[in-house]
């Protein structure tokens, strides 16, 4: 299982694309395997903002229900309105069209309170 | 509990080679999954399936009195059962509450077979054997000793019948055989737990992985593929089968679970839980089992609240998002008067109500 190397992740398994003061949020090829079959995914309201290692969403697979933890804090500005339908792309594609939402970077220094890649591919390596 | 205080199959190490995600359940170290409950689950639904059920507790009842000690211990009536025909059956308290369901085989004249659940069959081997207390009839739990291999699906018998001397098309549902599979003796059953025809094999513990392994080369054309107990509850789930502990327990009757018809009020002589069961059947039961179709966002889950209006009505059993129809389904209890199909209901998941209907069980039925 590949970990991208242009990502930063958080110990709850979620990914984060830094695009300026903008970030991509999602969820990592590991959590969506462990979860299982994907079938529902509860967002946010676009406006609503988050708390870093807040709650910002469930995720549910066939099997369980998980709460979603952003990374680092923001409003959120656009959430993936293609997994209402699709939930599966968080399977299928956990570092593309499984996206959750954007959002604007509230802090940029607590991107440094996340893993990259290497130390993400320990962590999930020991468990 | 760790690993190594688990119960292991035959097959563990089989499992592991397939990749298998494993948990504990019900004491047992048992694969909850292999690829995704998704896949395993249609694999069921249109070809094949193979499960190691070696958790499930065999208890094999012997005597001349063996029928007549059953009678008496159970709900159903053993003695009326053919010979090689089985029934849906269950063991209760003076109570009326259910202390587990199972499965019983009328094997030969003086020997039946009975199929608990894995998490209740000490417990059933213990009441048993009190029970059988003054009847010509022994107990011999074999549960240890005796590994159960199912193969479920619509292509179950094209899979088995070249490795098998029962003649499995004169093998009728709910009927039992002895015989071979695979070189190894075994006791061959068309019963299962998925809503599919199916067959399931009893077999000597360290003669499983044998048989395991012949279906899986033998079922290989035809796309066999191994289940684990994740895609083994979507499908029962599916089936409006019940489960211990979700649907069924101690503080439920089998009149609450709408299996009232299993009890043989009718049999002579007295069976545990006769009177109180006698009148939960002449009152009614004080809830109903239900099935729900979600027809809202999110998946009603074990535990979750049913509301009619204003007023709280139930409780979620069990919940998952039906592979087969593409949509949240659940069962639940509620109160009689709210059980009508077509009622709208609401489940509260994670504080939103979110409406349901009350649909007939099973949410699915294979064509015949």
């Amino acid at each position: 299982m590949g970990v991208p190397t242009d990502l930063r992740y958080s110990k709850d398994h979620e990914w984060v694309r830094v695009d300026g003061d903008g970030a991509t949020i999602g969820i990592t090829e590991y959590a969506a395997a462990q979860l299982g079959d994907v079938v529902f995914v509860e967002l946010p309201d676009p406006g609503s903002t988050l708390d870093q290692f807040g709650t910002f969403g469930v995720v549910e697979s066939v099997k369980a229900v998980s709460d979603l933890f952003a990374p680092v804090a923001g409003e959120v500005v656009e959430v993936n309105g293609e997994l209402a339908g699709r939930p599966e792309l968080v399977n299928e594609e956990p570092y593309g069209a499984g996206w959750m939402l954007r959002l604007r970077i509230a802090d940029a220094a607590q991107l440094e309170q996340l893993l990259d890649a290497p130390a993400y591919e320990q962590l999930i390596s020991e468990t | 509990m760790t690993e190594a205080q688990l119960h292991h199959t035959p097959l563990l190490d089989l499992h592991r080679a397939l990749g298998a995600r494993l948990i504990e359940f019900g004491g047992w170290l048992m694969p909850v999954q292999y690829t995704g409950i998704v896949q395993e689950h249609r694999a069921v639904r249109e070809r094949v399936g193979l499960f190691d059920l070696s958790h499930m507790g065999e208890l094999f009842v012997e005597g001349p009195q063996a029928g007549e000690a059953l009678a008496g211990a159970l709900v159903t009536d053993p003695p009326a059962l053919p010979l090689g025909r089985a029934h849906y059956s269950m063991i209760c308290q003076p109570d009326g509450g259910i202390i587990d369901d199972l499965i019983v085989y009328h094997v030969t004249a003086e020997r039946y077979l009975i199929v608990a659940n894995a998490s209740n069959a000490q417990v059933v081997s213990d009441t048993l054997a009190e029970r059988l207390d003054g009847f010509r009839a022994v107990l011999d739990d074999r549960s240890l000793a005796t590994a159960l291999v199912a193969v479920q699906g619509p292509l179950a018998r094209t899979v088995l019948g070249p490795l098998t001397d029962v003649d499995l098309e004169g093998l009728r549902y709910y009927a039992i055989a002895e015989g071979q599979v695979a070189g190894v003796p075994a006791l061959v059953a068309r019963t299962g737990y998925t809503g599919e025809d199916g067959f399931e094999l009893f077999v000597e513990w360290s003669r499983a992985g044998s048989v395991w392994t012949a279906l899986s080369e033998a079922g290989a054309g035809d796309g066999i593929a191994p289940v684990g107990l994740g895609a083994r509850d979507t499908l029962r789930l599916e089936a409006g089968m019940p489960l211990y502990g979700n649907e069924l327990d101690r503080d439920a009757t089998p009149y609450d679970a709408g299996l009232g018809r299993v009890v043989k009020l009718d049999k002579t002589g007295d069976f545990v839980g006769r009177a109180a069961l006698e009148r939960v059947a002449r009152d009614g039961p004080a809830r109903r089992l239900v099935g729900l179709a979600v027809r809202g966002r999110g998946i009603a889950r074990h535990g979750h609240p049913v509301h009619a209006g204003d007023r709280a009505t139930g409780i979620v059993t069990s919940g998952t998002h039906s592979p087969t129809l593409g949509l949240p389904i659940a069962m639940a209890y509620v109160a009689p008067a709210d059980g009508e199909p077509g009622t709208i209901l609401e489940v509260e998941i994670r504080g939103q109500r979110v409406p349901a209907e009350v649909v007939p069980l099973p949410f699915y039925r294979r064509a015949s």
